[in-house]
């Protein structure tokens, strides 16, 4: 099993599961709010043209982020096991 | 007639919530597809069945958790204002993430009803939504609707009717976790005791921690202070006693409504996943490479639009509507009428009405059908997606992009707009910085202009083109200052980090071509008109008696134009002009007619058409100066006097107006000075 990794370092068309959320208060819920909950698959679908932000897969629908956002959120690979 | 009924219309953001609400009522309420649509309740009325309903139309929310205004907003219509029964709008194409919505309204709504819309979508898209497990699931009523075309707002209609007929159910009340049921076991008996609605539900939001719910609890439902207190403290030691913290409990009722809404989704609903073609979409509208470019040549695109197709309906209406003004000078005189009100009522009101319906309603009403159809498709998110980057430098907010494209139509709107953006530090920024966007009323009077000083020399398609790239750059100097004041608040009197920001990319859908132009094209008509007739006409008749009214054999047009000319040559144009932006305060369509109008009393001009129009300007010393500067100083002066005062409503603050007024004014001005000192001082002129 490899290291938990942060939401902004994943790469575009590669999936990971929500391991947990360091962002407190309204961020948090925020996060939350739009399924970012322990175990969701999250796929990064593609970044902006300046690189930030970039949208995000959750749950069927498609979430635009920055990238100081999601970087309050750690993954657990599975996309990157799967490729290897 | 029996007695009325009240529904709240319920939703995530843009799930075709405005779309039903306007099926269900006949509203014209705008839609489109993106998030925040609805900024506050609106309401409508429809009767069905001989019984009146009025229908409240929430602002989208994903969650009634969550802490943005929208969400307070739709969370206290449903608790305080006790509606008879909720309808909750779901998206066909994505039920999942519309569950978690729909399963807290059943918590506190006394009667809901879930209306999954999109079918036609979702059919498109292979997704099959198994109704009846959805009921079964969910406990309350299902229907099935696809709002657009009307289908199964019939039985929508039957269905709320049904319910409302019967008794309220119980608020069906989701799991407590094991953890929290000690606290939860201190509390809810007293809110019982204290005759409150909802003591379940209130006791997890109370332990959960949201203070500006328990303030309005208090308020609304007159609770006691120190007993609720007292018991509150006591529940949350019982919490911490299980080892949960308010922010741990939030975490397990969320992550529990997204479970519940996985399985619910699982079990209901088969699709196929998100579409190939939608992704390849996305990576030419705000791929890397692309997306800038593709965003500049569309908007481009636009305008060239826009000019060509707005020609030569703008010459038949000039025509028009100066043949119906010689009739009616002969007509007036004919009746016997004296010559000074034949022409105040032509030369002035007529003039300026004219003017305001024959250069502003083509361009309008050729821009925003095609603008509503991108918007439609899901196009402008994608825009404050790909522009977000630059908003977060300057400290905003990428929704800013959004309250921006509102303010094409109208600044006023787009201030109010801005109530979609949650930080308030970042939706000052877009409410001050509004109206470096050109709004319905500036930018046909900058077409005309580059059509004749700029793109007089390319004919045909040529100058179109031409004329498209030189507006094209025109707003693109508005948004390139929305960004540097932006970044100048953001660093100064308005100093912060940008907050954090989610935004939704909803799912591009096929727009509704037919109904869009027609919708779209006479709603404009309309609004044109309807300016026409408040503004334009009673401020024709103000400045034809400036005009002609004269002190010691000088009119008070050109006394007041005379007085302001140093200022005006010194920013490239001249006294007439500034004088024009001045009286033009309170709109800015007739900031042209009264240019036109000063000129023609000192000269004279047989027709009104826009050849003839460049003939008097350049009598008048126009110069492709005095144009540029125009331009520039229309773009970037003082709003209007309804966007100033949609400023002072929204901020509360007529310190925060006068910073509204200044800062596009004194960016205007200094940059018409630089430009035609520059100019003057190369010798270009």
């Amino acid at each position: 099993m490899k290291e938990p990794f942060l939401l902004s370092s994943l790469g575009e068309g590669e999936t990971g599961r929500v391991a947990g959320l360091f962002a407190a208060g309204s961020l948090r819920r925020r996060l939350l709010d739009i399924g970012l909950t322990e175990g969701t698959p999250v796929r990064c679908l593609l970044h902006s043209p300046f690189g930030d932000p970039a949208a995000y897969e959750i749950r069927g629908a498609v979430f635009a982020l920055r990238r100081e956002d999601s970087r309050q959120v750690l993954l657990h690979a599975i996309g990157r096991e799967a490729a290897l | 007639m029996t007695a009325g009924r009240v529904i709240a219309l319920a939703g995530n953001p843009n799930v075709g919530k405005s779309t039903l609400f306007n099926r269900l009522t006949g509203l014209h309420q705008h839609t489109g597809n993106w998030p925040g649509k609805t900024v506050t309740n609106a309401r409508g009325r429809c009767t069905f069945a001989g019984r009146e309903y009025l229908l409240v139309d929430l602002p989208g929310t994903y969650s009634l958790l969550a802490h943005s205004a929208e969400e307070e907003t739709a969370r206290d219509f449903l608790c305080f204002g006790r509606p008879d029964a909720c309808i909750v709008v779901c998206d066909a194409t994505c039920l999942e993430r519309s569950l978690n919505l729909a399963l807290q309204v059943r918590e506190i709504a006394p009667r809901t009803v879930v209306c999954v819309n999109l079918m036609d979508e979702a059919g498109r898209k292979g997704i099959h939504i198994d109704r009846q497990a959805l009921e079964a699931a969910l406990k309350v009523p299902v229907v099935a609707v696809s709002a657009r075309d009307g289908r199964g707002v019939e039985e929508l209609l039957q269905t709320v009717e049904r319910v409302c007929s019967q008794p309220e159910k119980g608020p069906q009340s989701l799991p407590v976790p094991e953890e929290a049921r000690r606290a939860v076991a201190v509390l809810e008996p007293v809110l019982r005791q204290q005759g409150a609605p909802l003591p379940r539900w209130a006791s997890m939001r109370l332990l959960e921690g949201d203070a500006s719910l328990q303030k309005t609890m208090a308020e609304q439902w007159r609770w006691q202070g120190p007993m609720l207190e007292q018991t509150l403290s006591l529940a949350q030691k019982e919490l911490e006693k299980s080892g949960l913290t308010s922010e741990t409990l939030t975490d397990r009722t969320v992550s529990g409504l997204a479970r519940q809404a996985e399985q619910i989704s699982r079990s209901a609903c088969k699709s196929k996943g998100r579409s190939r073609a939608a992704q390849r979409l996305d990576h030419i509208l705000t791929g890397k490479w692309t997306g800038i470019p593709v965003m500049l040549l569309l908007l481009a695109g636009v305008f060239w639009i826009t000019i060509a197709g707005a020609n030569i309906p703008s010459q038949w209406l000039w025509e028009g509507f100066s043949r119906l003004g010689e009739a009616m000078s002969v007509g007036l005189l004919a009746i016997g009428a004296p010559g000074w009100l034949e022409q105040l009522l032509v030369m002035g009101v007529w003039r300026v009405l004219s003017w305001v319906v024959s250069v502003m309603l083509p361009p309008m009403a050729v821009f925003f059908p095609l603008f509503t159809l991108l918007e439609d498709l899901g196009y402008l998110p994608r825009v404050a997606f790909t522009l977000d980057h630059c908003f977060q430098k300057a400290g905003a907010c990428g929704k800013q992009a959004l309250t921006m494209c509102m303010g094409f139509g109208c600044n006023a709107v787009g201030v109010t707009g801005c109530r979609i953006i949650d930080s308030p530090r970042e939706r000052l920024v877009a409410s001050l910085t509004n109206s470096f966007v050109p709004c319905n009323g500036r930018f046909p009077t900058m077409i005309s202009l580059i059509t004749l000083f700029f793109a007089a020399s390319a004919v045909g398609v040529w100058g179109q083109a031409l004329s498209s790239l030189l507006l094209t750059g025109v707003i693109l100097l508005g948004v390139g200052m929305t960004f540097l004041v932006s970044r100048l608040l953001s660093s100064t009197i308005l100093r912060g980090e940008p907050s954090s920001f989610v935004l939704e990319l909803p799912p591009y859908r096929r727009p509704q071509v037919g109904q869009v132009l027609v919708r779209s094209v006479l709603d404009r008509t309309l609004f044109v008109l309807g300016r026409a007739v408040t503004v334009a006409a009673p401020a024709g008749l103000v400045i034809w008696l400036m005009a002609n009214l004269t002190v010691g054999g000088e009119s008070l047009l050109s006394l007041c134009a005379g007085f302001l000319d140093p200022l005006g040559r010194a920013l490239g144009m001249d006294g007439v002009i500034l004088l024009a932006f001045i009286l033009g305060f309170p709109a800015n369509e007739i900031v042209m007619p009264i240019v036109i109008m000063a000129y023609l009393a000192q000269g004279y001009l047989m027709e009104m058409d826009l050849p003839a129009l460049g003939v008097l300007l350049q009598q008048n010393g126009w110069t492709w100066l005095t144009a540029l500067c125009t331009i520039v100083f229309s773009l970037l002066h003082w709003p209007c006097s309804t966007t100033c005062l949609t400023i002072r409503k929204e901020t509360g603050s007529w310190k925060w107006t006068a910073l509204a007024v200044a800062l596009p004014t004194a960016c205007g001005m200094l940059l018409c000075f630089v430009i035609a000192s520059f100019s003057r001082w190369v010798g270009l002129v």
